[in-house]
């Protein structure tokens, strides 16, 4: 209790930051392991329908960019490297760093978005939304709409989780450059990095299951 | 007195149901022993342990070890005994015997639509022959229905876009209730019937004398075999192009499919190809079939599927032209055979036939329709279309649509 | 207790002392206010729930439905289903009782994320309004279990926004049972070790590994209905080749172990109740604790007994069969320790121990009832008819709010820092008690017989079964109001409560009625085991502090 007491981010009911910092670490990783079961339904959905609809997924994944997904994750893979080193910048005092990764992460959880948002434009354009103006022109297009329903549903869920994390690092920015964060104390940036890094990794899942996947098989 | 006027116990009308009810019997038993010693105890300990000061606290645990192993040992042992036990009527309620006749049954928003073998059709109300074994294959138009009869200890879900089925015996003349157990929509409790199970003398008279004897389902499928142009690809004549896989004996067996793996040709296998071809390949074909969905109703199915079906199933003595019930002038469709529905009182299965497939051989063999002019060689070792399908052979020798005719 | 003395203890400062405003309620931190909060919304709820089920029961006093129209009928037993697993017995205990009690009786200041516990109160009320607006707009009919393809493209209700209601009500409870497993995990107090803790804190632990493991399942699985519904996708359309019974694979992977985040809890509160009302140490404490977590793990693994009879594989059957027979052991094996607890304990009959006794003999029966119908050939039979709906009532009305009642009994004084009237309260458990078995025991009966749930109308035949049901239940109404008028009544004029009014062990009653806003005057330092009546007991204890 007596070490830490006088730290400004102790909350009045945790004895110590250790404390503190071991509960919201452990709170975080609870919280991912929900985050799993999460997707964890869209995943079961989607793998059940590829393996009965095989030909037709494998078919209407072709109608996915995988120029443009392998730039995401590309993207994605560095902005966890500039997350891991915000964290790094703080272990070692230093406060601007903090910034300038926090800053290059956002951007590139930005430039995500952006080249997602030109996939969808692309799907819209090419009337692979599905919907009424769904149009498909190969085989059993009512099964290639379940792919684009699927693809959509976890694209998009994994694309708010990202709208989240950059969210939730642009709050971080203000009390990085006020100096809140320190080798001491830098909590929430390292519990905002883990959630980073999990919605890195359901893209390392969704972009092979997605995309690659089968598309050799002619 | 009153207790005597109200009802605890349903009738019991099936072969299962006096084996379900011993059953529920034992368990009920088990229950109240149970229930009844956990009450005793409690009332006991509450009286004799009253407590009697203020401040009196309760004596210190001893160790019971044997107490929690007894008591989690023994619920154990009692539930595996009669967990094999339901397990092994559950099977058998899921296999039904091999001389079970089959009735359709498709359930929509709110009401059911039953067909027997002789063609009759019925709304929400479903008459069988008491002592005859009856499998109901069902499926539903919309949202999922389940078909229920309590006096036969019987229930299914009936679910859009597939089949199940169920098989009874009924061994008590009545009428019973029927229910549709899963919930359906605003009309859900009204979507009630009832079964009619009748002496086997009476039922055949109904079954003749009924309103709208129509066409056998065999039969009507037969028909539709020629509206929906499957003969086109799936029936082979002398040089025609073999565009589909046969069909003769397809039912029941394995087939070999595209991409590795096999399927067995159950009902919703053959639903499934005709609504979703691209789905499942078989192996050898290319997939060129057009897709069926939304341009077939359910019962429509359910009646090709029956003739498909059939197709197997003729037993080799069959003459295949049988004495005309009352559906038998529709029945000449295919071909100039005549495909009679079953005599009322000889419910076995019409052998509706158009592939005459005179030999083993002849049959075509799964191949790549690159190839379709010319004949499988002779001695292929292959019968019907898929491979392994001796027994289908010798069922059509006598048998010869004239249209579709003998490939030689 | 006397008078003065204990008028006393009521001016201390306590957390009901500090700060009187809205906003210190509505903004804030202290687990013990937002337990107050969600005591009174589930509260809201429970009535709404149970003005459905009157409903229902009195038109179904008679066959051919002459109170309500048919479509009325769905939308009542949607509603009360809906309304009464989402909104009041998934946060019943953990949310008002675990609220309150787990933090103090693992000796905390607070729960872990005190902000986030605030935010999870929000967030159930945002779900009971996205639910409540579905309501007033004309209801929803699909049943709580909204099985497509009726849900996605058959129903007329406000699915959308039922679902959605429920959706985010999910992440209520999911942050609730975040916040309690890192508190068990990192807030104890000195001493305070694992096999000290009182088994209400291991029930709760056991529930929110559900909470955080299944509820998101769920959530993700309405989502998707409400996609397909919204943008007419085809997740689960069999016209475009979906899988209705994929639904209910997902449906139920959270759904069936729901019911153990209704019960579990319930559990803990009757080991408390039966601990403080013999005065002994619950009898096979390491078995109760376990069969806890076994029950979370196995629950995970029997949602397929839900499917018996879809036309799922009956391999698959066969192993959900023997599986949620296996779930009965841990609940057989708490049931036998209670009842153990008992022997040559010090027992008393006061309000709460007649909760936790009438728990123990309908939990019995609902646990019983389910192991018949976990049973293949006979839940053919049973399947979707009132047997059904009779079991899961005797679980979660008689044993989830036996058990929340029994818990509120016991714990009140505590929290409101009054005393209640004893012999109302008595008849009061009397009444529910009887009423219950007169409304749910017909059912049984009525089961076998075959009628289904969820008719609107039924055969003539049915009919007495169905009076008795009735006339069951308007006693069971009048039992659950009468101790919501003894509790509005307490609150402003009940005599004050001393510290520990039952001579009950565990931190909860070593501080003052009510509790001070960090719970703790001192910060507590354990020294014994959970339920130290005998003397012998704290040897017990001591033995465990050594060997952790």
């Amino acid at each position: 209790m007596p070490s830490h007491a006088a730290h400004v981010a102790l909350q009045h009911h945790f004895d110590d930051l250790d404390q503190q910092k071991e509960a919201s670490t452990f709170g975080m990783w609870v919280f991912l392991v929900t985050e799993i079961l999460f997707f964890g339904g869209l995943f079961t959905t989607y793998v059940i329908y590829r393996q009965r609809f095989h030909g037709v997924f494998v078919e209407a994944s072709r109608h996915l960019d995988v120029k443009w997904g392998g730039i995401n994750t590309a993207v994605l893979i560095t902005s966890s490297l500039t997350m891991a080193l915000a964290i790094w910048s703080a272990q070692v005092n230093r406060r601007k760093l903090i910034v300038v990764f926090l800053l290059l992460t956002m951007v590139l959880g930005s430039v995500f978005l952006g080249i997602k948002v030109v996939e969808y434009g692309d799907k819209f354009t090419h009337h692979l939304v599905p919907g009424v103006n769904f149009q498909y022109a190969g085989e059993h297009p009512e099964q290639a709409e379940m792919f684009f329903s699927l693809y959509f549903c976890m694209t998009g869920l994994h694309a708010l989780h990202m709208v989240i994390g950059v969210t939730l690092l642009g709050v971080l920015i203000y009390p990085s450059w006020k100096g809140r964060y320190s080798a001491a104390w830098h909590n929430p940036l390292e519990c905002s990095g883990l959630y980073w890094h999990f919605v890195d990794i359901v893209w390392i899942f969704l972009f092979p299951l997605l995309y690659l996947i089968g598309r050799h098989v002619s | 007195m009153l207790a005597l006027a109200l009802p605890f116990f349903p009738e019991e009308a099936s072969s299962i149901a006096g084996e379900v009810d011993l059953m529920f019997a034992i368990w009920l038993a088990v229950s109240l022993f149970f229930t009844a010693l956990i009450a005793g105890l409690i009332v006991y300990f509450m009286v004799r342990y009253h407590r009697r000061s203020a401040d009196e606290v309760g004596k210190p645990e001893k160790a019971g070890m044997w107490l929690e192993i007894t008591w989690s040992v023994v619920p154990l042992g009692i539930m595996l005994a009669m967990f094999g036990w339901g397990a092994r009527l559950f099977f058998e309620l899921h296999r039904p015997p091999a001389n079970a006749v089959e009735y359709w049954g498709i359930g929509k928003q709110w009401m059911w639509k039953f067909e027997h073998p002789e063609g009759n059709r019925e709304i929400n109300h479903l008459h069988v022959p008491l002592g005859q074994t009856i499998k109901m294959t069902l499926t539903s138009e919309d949202v999922i229905h389940d078909f229920a009869v309590p006096a036969f200890r019987l229930k299914q879900d009936v679910n859009p876009g597939m089949y199940t089925t169920v098989w009874f015996k009924a061994d008590r003349i009545g009428t019973y209730h029927l229910f549709c157990d899963q919930y359906c929509g605003a009309e859900h409790s009204k979507m009630r019937g009832s079964i009619t199970v009748m002496d086997p003398r009476d039922y055949a008279a109904w079954v003749a004398g009924g309103a709208a004897p129509g066409t056998s389902a065999v039969a009507a499928g037969a028909q539709l075999f020629q509206t929906f142009a499957c003969h086109t690809c799936h029936v082979y004549g002398p040089g025609w192009v073999a565009r589909g896989p046969g069909l003769q004996g397809l039912y029941g067996r394995q087939v070999p499919l595209e991409g590795g793996g096999s399927v067995l040709a159950d009902e919703s296998y053959i639903r499934e190809s005709i609504l979703q071809p691209m789905a499942k390949i078989v192996r050898g074909w290319q997939p060129v079939m057009p897709t069926y969905q939304g341009q077939i109703s359910e019962e429509q199915l359910v009646d090709l599927i029956a003739y498909i079906k059939s197709m197997g199933e003729a037993p080799p003595q069959n003459p295949g032209i049988m004495p005309g019930a009352p559906g038998a002038g529709t029945a000449g469709a295919v071909g100039g055979t005549a495909l009679a529905p079953t005599a009322p009182t000889a419910p076995t299965e019409p052998a509706a036939p158009i592939t005459a497939a005179p030999a083993g051989p002849a049959a075509p063999g799964p191949r790549p329709p690159s190839i379709p002019s010319i004949a499988p060689p002779p001695g292929a070792g292959t019968s019907g279309s898929l491979r392994h399908a001796p027994e289908a052979v010798s069922t059509t020798t006598a048998l010869t649509a004239a249209r579709a005719g003998g490939r030689k | 207790m006397s008078t003065d003395a204990a008028t006393a203890t009521l001016d201390r400062p306590n957390y009901l002392h500090d700060g009187y405003g809205w906003k210190s309620w509505l903004l804030t931190r202290d687990h013990k206010r937002i337990a107050i909060l969600y005591l009174v919304s589930i509260t809201v709820m429970f009535g709404l729930g149970g003005i459905f089920a009157m409903l229902i029961r009195l038109h179904l006093l008679t066959p051919d439905g002459e109170l309500v129209q048919a479509a009325t009928y769905n939308r009542l037993f949607t509603m009360h289903g809906v309304i009464m697993v989402f909104f009041f017995l998934v946060p019943s205990i953990p949310a008002t009782l675990g609220n309150f009690f787990v933090p103090i009786m693992i000796g905390a200041k607070d729960l872990a994320f005190p902000r986030i516990n605030l935010l999870s109160w929000y967030i159930y009320v945002l779900g009971g309004v996205l639910t409540l607006w579905a309501l007033i707009h004309g209801g929803v009919d699909t049943g709580w279990t909204f099985y497509t393809p009726f849900s996605t493209t058959y129903s007329n209700g406000y699915v959308v926004s039922t679902a959605l209601g429920v959706f985010v009500a999910g992440f209520s409870s999911i942050l609730t049972g975040l916040n309690f497993i890192v508190t068990v995990h990192r807030m104890r107090a000195p001493g305070m070790t694992w096999f000290r803790l009182p088994l209400f804190v291991w029930s709760q632990y056991a529930t929110s590994l559900i909470m955080v493991l299944g509820t998101p399942v769920i959530a993700v699985t309405l989502l998707m209905v409400a996609a397909e519904r919204v943008l007419h996708l085809g997740l689960f359309d069999p016209r475009l080749g979906g899988d209705p019974i994929l639904f209910q694979h997902l449906f139920w992977f959270y759904s069936h172990p729901a019911v153990y985040i209704m019960v579990l809890p319930g559990m803990g509160v009757i080991s408390e109740l039966i601990a403080a009302f013999a005065r002994k140490r619950v009898f096979g404490y390491r078995f109760v604790a376990f069969s806890s977590i076994a029950i979370a793990v196995l629950g995970f693994l029997v949602w397929g007994h839900h499917l018996f009879i879809t036309g799922q594989s009956v391999y698959a059957a066969t192993v959900f069969s023997v599986l949620s027979m296996l779930v009965a052991v841990p609940s057989a094996i708490k049931v036998f320790n209670w009842t153990a607890t008992l022997y040559e304990g010090s027992l008393s009959t006061q309000t709460p121990m007649l909760y936790a006794l009438g728990f123990i003999g309908l939990f019995t029966i609902g646990g019983l009832t389910g192991v018949m119908i976990a049973t293949l050939g006979i839940d053919v039979h049973l399947h979707d008819t009132y047997f059904i709906i009779a079991h899961f009532h005797y679980v979660m009305v008689g044993g989830t709010i036996m058990a929340y009642m029994g818990g509120l009994h016991y714990w009140w004084p505590k929290m409101t820092g009054r005393l209640y009237p004893g012999s109302l309260s008595k008849l009061s458990a009397l009444l529910i008690f009887v009423g219950f078995n007169l409304t749910f025991f017909p059912q049984f009966i009525l089961g076998y017989l075959g009628m289904p749930r969820r008719y609107w109308s039924y055969p003539p035949e049915f009919q007495v079964w169905n009076v008795l049901s009735t006339a069951g239940a308007s006693i069971l109404g009048i039992g659950y109001l009468l101790p919501a008028c003894y509790f509005l009544w307490s609150m402003t004029r009940g005599p004050a409560a001393d510290a520990n009014p039952w001579g009950a062990k565990g931190l909860e009653w070593q501080t003052t009625s009510p509790p001070p806003t960090y719970n703790f005057d001192t910060p507590p330092v354990v020294t014994e085991g959970a339920y130290a009546y005998a003397a012998e007991e704290h040897v017990v204890g001591q033995r465990e502090v050594q060997g952790a």
